[in-house]
């Protein structure tokens, strides 16, 4: 009788590797705006409270990328934008990337429940599921719209935060949520014009490589034109000060003068590139300012009390 | 894929073992120096916490 083994292969997987699973950028975002959508909320949190819900909303994000780089791993090697990511180069196995997101997923949830409240922990959880069951796993390889819907996952955050504070969820988070679903399609759009090649070869219906060029630029377009009103929505709705207003309204028809670039570029990528990169400052002056005002208001208003008592 | 036979009358030889390279152990070293952080942090975390959630009370102590 023989019993035949697997052989345990030493992992040569450093720490870098592991932080890698986490997307730290995309983290760093997540974490950006579930702060704003923290501190406009109305009521009182602890900061260590405040600062944990953040912790836990980073780390489950972090897991979420770790169990989308597991499940993603055949396309990620395909693709130049990715092939170098820890599983393709073979530092990380699918296994140990699978263990480390189940892991970092479970005591994320657990301990925002725990900590701060059950809310946040059950929209933490149905986040982190969102994007690795419906995005990931279903809809990235089976449909054009998987940005479009999976974008949800990536716009929860702010929310997130909000119940941090408050247990519950109201407009302002949800104006936030939509500013961030709108925003999603012409970002990765754009990108994904110019990495059409590469979105094609491994087999992702991205929108360009399944209806074209020309359909793209022209649904960049239409998110762009929906998106532009709504970042100017915390302004009008009255979350949101003079300053938010000029900037949003300002930036966001920065946004659609790139978009309609992009609808008339013919030959090159030059308007894509731009229009991707200023997505993301676009996204992020958005809510600094909000953050700001919100900071600024709440000084404002500490010192007009202190004065008048 | 390693084929192991039953017949290990012998005990283990010490050459047979896995012999990690310096740079597996080195992996292995910073791994567990970020594990050990990271359970510490999630340590000091729960603690802050209780203090703060608890405030004075945590002194109480019903028999």
């Amino acid at each position: 009788m023989s019993v035949t083994l697997a052989r345990i292969e030493p992992s040569i997987a450093g720490v870098g590797d592991y932080v890698a699973l986490l997307k730290p950028r995309v983290m760093s975002l997540v974490v950006f705006t579930a702060l704003v959508g923290l501190l406009i909320a109305p009521g009182h949190v602890h900061p260590v409270i405040a600062l944990t819900a953040l912790l836990c909303i980073a780390v489950g994000a972090g897991a979420a990328g770790a169990l989308n780089m597991w499940y993603d791993a055949d396309i990620d090697a395909r693709m130049l934008r990715t092939a170098g990511r820890p599983i393709p180069q073979g530092r990380v196995t699918p296994g140990e990337a699978a263990g480390f997101g189940l892991t970092l997923a479970i005591f994320s949830v657990v301990t925002l429940g725990l900590l701060v409240n059950w809310v946040s922990a059950s929209l933490l959880a149905f986040t982190i599921a969102f994007y690795v069951v419906i995005y990931t796993m279903w809809l990235k390889r089976s449909t054009p719209q998987n940005i479009v819907i999976g974008g949800a996952a990536g716009a929860l955050p702010p929310i997130i935060g909000w119940t941090a504070v408050t247990g519950g969820v109201a407009v302002e988070p949800i104006v936030l949520f939509l500013i961030i679903f709108f925003w999603t399609p012409p970002h990765f759009w754009a990108l994904s014009l110019y990495r059409t090649e590469d979105y094609a070869r491994a087999g992702i219906p991205m929108l360009p490589v399944v209806a074209g060029e020309q359909e793209t630029r022209r649904q960049i377009v239409l998110y762009t034109l929906i998106l532009a009103p709504l970042g100017v929505a915390p302004w009008l709705l009255g979350y949101a000060g003079p300053l938010y207003g000029i900037v949003s309204i300002a930036t966001g028809a920065a946004m659609i003068a790139l978009a309609l670039r992009v609808r008339a570029e013919r030959q090159g990528h030059a308007a894509s590139k731009q229009m991707f990169g200023f997505s993301i400052l676009y996204l992020f002056v958005l809510f600094a300012v909000l953050l700001a005002d919100r900071l600024w208001g709440g000084l404002a208003a500490q010192a007009v009390s202190h004065f008048a008592a | 894929m390693t084929t192991v036979s039953n017949a290990m009358d012998d005990g283990p030889k010490p050459e047979t073992g896995i012999r990690l390279t310096e740079q597996q152990l080195r992996a292995r070293r910073s791994r567990s120096i970020a594990i050990a952080l990271a359970l510490g942090a999630f340590v000091v975390v729960i603690f802050v916490v209780t203090l703060v959630k608890l405030g004075a009370n945590v002194l109480t102590r019903p028999m």
